[in-house]
Order: structure tokens, then sequence, then C-alpha cells
């Protein structure tokens, strides 16, 4: 298992040809609290690049991209319920998405976990 | 995700800018300040702390303004600053306040202020983002009658929340005594404040306007009471919108008028066609008759059905399917107290009763909205 970050501030775990997509807690700590996730459509077909979720604190709406390109296999509906869930485990319970991997030469730019915390620092 | 980071140079600062740092305050630019949106305990407890206990706010940024009649009786400024504002100014007794609008030619508004009488001025309390085009427009037109006096070296701090009053009381013994709206100077800790009862949350509360050498010790010893914690904007704007108050340059801007915005209780009947001294401020041939017919539009409170914030710029459409916009949402977000979003925005009368269900387009889907009554929380005012 391998965790990749991007510069936008969101963490893939990639399971074979899986990835499961969040926030870093770097960026939850900078949105302040969490009061709603909209979801993308599990089926959908997103691009690289392309916002595909929201996560909205009580101030301001932020998108979030799809780091690679992939078809959602499965959302997050727990943050429905519980969006603060982004603020007290953002790279564990409030994963976002879980995307189909269409192309691995997607991940090449990504970044480890250090060159991510030297991205933060 | 996109983050905000705020380092411009030019930015203001207020006399409590060290504090905030101090503090943990998460700095922003607003009104063109570096102002805290945050501190370490986030916005949505800031919120909740100030509903439940009491909140402290800078807000340093916004105009002090002393009008001082040049015939020595306030009277006559009161009189001079009702050629500006449709409020009754005379009738605001010494150590009252009054909430009022200045007014542009078009019926608009130029900016929202409090107006105090104490006794031999008028003090006016501004917003930071107009207070430089308020000075000119008070220069402009009030110094045949008016010495026009900034008062820049003074800071502004509000205590908001129903601990407000137990908390000012061990500074400020008379505080507890004073009835919603009244002001005046008043000692604080034994320096020399403006202290009015009044504030932005909906909830009880005093705005305390203090010497810029004294305020960083005022407000030190009031933050050391446990019942009190520091609120930045973020939180001032989730507890306004609860209110259901308007900020200006959102909700009430140049080109709604007070009828439209709802605030027609703020234009008292001596202001009014058939009263005492109707008219004779900017736009008066507008508003007074949208007393007597309306207005096309309205400034109505909306809850989203949904969880989603329907936040300021939704273009508001009156069915799921119809292309043209009949409004927009001015200001929007969540609701702490309630736990749920809410928004405020101008529908057409057809459209605004309580009740109605409209729709608003968020990111391509149309949510649909109720119009509500407002406030979305019950006010807490001492009257």
């Amino acid at each position: 298992m391998t965790v990749l970050y991007t510069t936008d501030h969101e963490w893939l775990r990639i399971e074979g040809d899986t990835a499961t997509i969040g926030i870093t807690g770097y960026a939850q700590s900078q949105l302040g609290d969490v009061v709603f996730v909209e979801l993308p459509k599990v089926g959908s077909q997103l691009t690289k690049a392309q916002a595909a979720a929201v996560v909205e604190s009580v101030k301001a709406a932020s998108d979030v991209y799809a780091p690679i390109t992939g078809e959602v296999l499965e959302v997050n509906e727990a943050l429905g319920a519980e969006p603060a869930l982004v603020n007290s485990d953002a790279e564990g319970k409030a994963w976002i998405f879980k995307l189909r991997i269409a192309d691995r030469s997607d991940l090449e730019g990504l970044m480890d976990e250090a060159a991510y915390k030297a991205h933060t620092a | 995700m996109v983050t905000h980071v705020s380092d411009a140079p030019t930015l203001q600062k207020t006399p409590l800018h060290a504090l905030h740092l101090a503090r943990g305050g998460k700095m922003v630019a607003f009104a063109g300040y570096d102002m805290p949106v945050q501190y370490a305990s986030g916005v949505l407890k800031e919120h909740l702390h100030t509903r439940a206990k009491a909140g402290l706010f800078d807000v340093s940024h916004m105009g002090q303004i002393a009008l001082r009649p040049k015939s020595g009786d306030v009277t006559d400024a009161a009189l001079a600053l009702e050629r500006l504002v449709p409020q009754d100014i005379v009738a605001v007794a010494p150590g009252r306040q009054r909430y009022a609008q200045f007014t542009n030619p078009a019926g608009g508004l130029l900016d929202d202020l409090m107006v105090a009488n104490f006794g031999d001025h008028l003090f006016l309390v501004v917003n930071g983002a107009c207070k430089a085009a308020d000075e000119a427009h008070l220069r402009e037109h009030l110094s045949d009658a008016c010495a026009i006096e900034v008062l820049a070296d003074r800071a502004l701090v509000a205590l908001q929340g129903p601990k407000a009053a137990s908390v000012l009381a061990k500074k400020c013994p008379e505080a507890p005594a004073m009835k919603f709206m009244e002001a005046g100077p008043r000692q604080v800790g034994g320096v020399a404040c403006f202290v009015s009862r009044s504030g932005y949350t909906g909830e009880d509360g005093y705005e305390i306007s203090i010497p810029a050498a004294w305020v960083e010790d005022v407000v030190s010893a009031l933050l050391d009471d446990p019942d009190v914690a520091p609120v930045g904007l973020g939180a001032r704007d989730s507890l306004r919108l609860e209110a259901g108050l308007c900020l200006y340059g959102h909700d009430i801007d140049a080109t709604t008028t007070p009828i439209e915005a709802a605030l027609e209780w703020s234009v008292q009947k001596s202001r009014r066609n058939g009263g005492a001294r109707a008219g004779g401020f900017p736009g008066a041939n507008v508003i007074l008759p949208q007393f007597e017919q309306g207005a096309a539009r309205r400034r109505v409170g909306l809850r989203p059905e949904g969880r989603a914030p329907v936040r300021e710029g939704a273009p508001l459409f009156a069915d799921a399917a119809s292309a043209d916009p009949i409004g927009a949402v001015t200001s929007g977000g969540f609701g702490p107290s309630l736990n749920a979003p809410i928004s405020m925005g101008y529908l057409p009368v057809s459209h605004a009763a309580t009740g109605g269900l409209v729709f608003a387009d968020v990111r391509g889907q149309r949510l649909p909205l109720r119009v509500c009554a407002m406030p979305f929380v019950p006010h807490n005012y001492k009257r």
C-alpha cells in the first residue's frame, strides 16, 4: 500500500487499481470546521483536475479536484451524517471517494509523505 | 483544495493586532485590515461560545466619528445629520443610540451606521470599508453645521453573549443597568471609554470604544475572565447571519432601498410622508412612496431544505427548471446554533411570502429553499 499526496492537499491511498482519496490533515486545519461534504456520483467518470467533491466549512466552500482520471467506485456516505469527521480523522475515516485508476502514469507526478511534509513546512 | 494565506504588507493593523497573533488568530484581509478570521478553537466553537457565554470581537477597523455642532446645541448636529439619513436623529435622547443609513439620490444605501447622542455631540460608528467615503460625505454636506472629527486613536471591541453583562460589571459596575441601545462615556477598568449596550450578534452585549493606548490592557483583563473567549470575523459573520442582520456590501448596498431591505422599522414616522420632518434626505422621492406602494423586491430569510449551504451569489429561481433567475442570495452559510444552513437574499414580492419555495443554483444543481421569517435565532436584547 502506498500513500501519495498532491500539491492541492489531497491524499491517495493506492491498493491495486483502486485509489482512495481524501483531503490532508493540513488541508482540514486550514479549512476549519467542516459542515458539509458534497460527494461525487458512484459510476461517474472523473478526469484528472476536474472538480470531484466539495468540502464546506462554516465560512467557505472548497473544491476537491480529481487528482487522477478514473471511475468513481464508492463514496463515503458517512460524511453526509457526520461531516466533522473531516476534521477529526481527515486521513482515515474521512476518505471521500474511491476511483478505479485509469492510467497509472497519472500517479507519477504525485508526492510521497516526505515530499508532502516538505511542501507544507 | 484552495487555502488562504494573508501576509499582504499593505494591510493596516488594529491596535489589537499583536494580541491577535499572540492568541493564535488566523489572520485574513478584511476592509483593508489584517484581521483574525478565527482563533485556535475555530469558527464553530467561537460561535457557540458567544451564544452560551461571551465572545470578545475586535471591530477597530470600523470608523468612529464625532459630529460636534458649531452652535453648541446637539440638536443642530442632529438636524444636520438628518439631511443624509432617513432616521429621526433629533429624537435620539442624550445617552441613547439609533441604527441609521446614509442614503443616495436613487434611494440606495451608502452605508449603515450607529448614531449616539453624547449630550454635546453625536458619536457615529460606520463600516470600515466605507469610512473614508463616509467622512468625505459628511464633510461635503455637514461642514456648515458641524465639526467632523475622525477618532482614529480609538479602538472598538464588542463583548457579546449572555454573560457579557456580568463580565463587564467587574470592570464597569454601571454596565448591567444600561438598557439596549443606551450609550455614553463610561469608565472600564479605570479607562475612559464609550460604552453602548448593543452589538451585531443578536445577543445581549456591549460595544466599547477604548483609547488605542489602553485597549490591550482593557481587552486582556476582559479575556482573563473564564467566561470570555476571543472571537474572529468568521463567527461574527455566522452570528449576525443567524440574527438576520444585514452586512453592508452584501445584503444592502447602493442599489437597495430601506424598504427593499426590509428595514422599514428603522425609518421613524416623523421622517415619512405626513411626519413633522418628512423627507429632506437623499432619495426621499424614491424611498417615501415605497412606504405606501411597496417595492418590487424584498430581502427575505431562506432555509435550504437540504444540508448544503447556499452562499452569496447563488441565483434564485421560481421552480426547479426555469431558465431566468428571479433573485439572488446575498449572504449564506451554516448556522452553528441551528446546526443547519441558512441564507438571506432578495426575491420579487410575489415570491417573498413566508413559507414559499424557491430554488437556488448550486454547482449546476437546483436546491430547494423555504422562505422564512428572520431572525433565524431569536434576539436576546435587554430592552
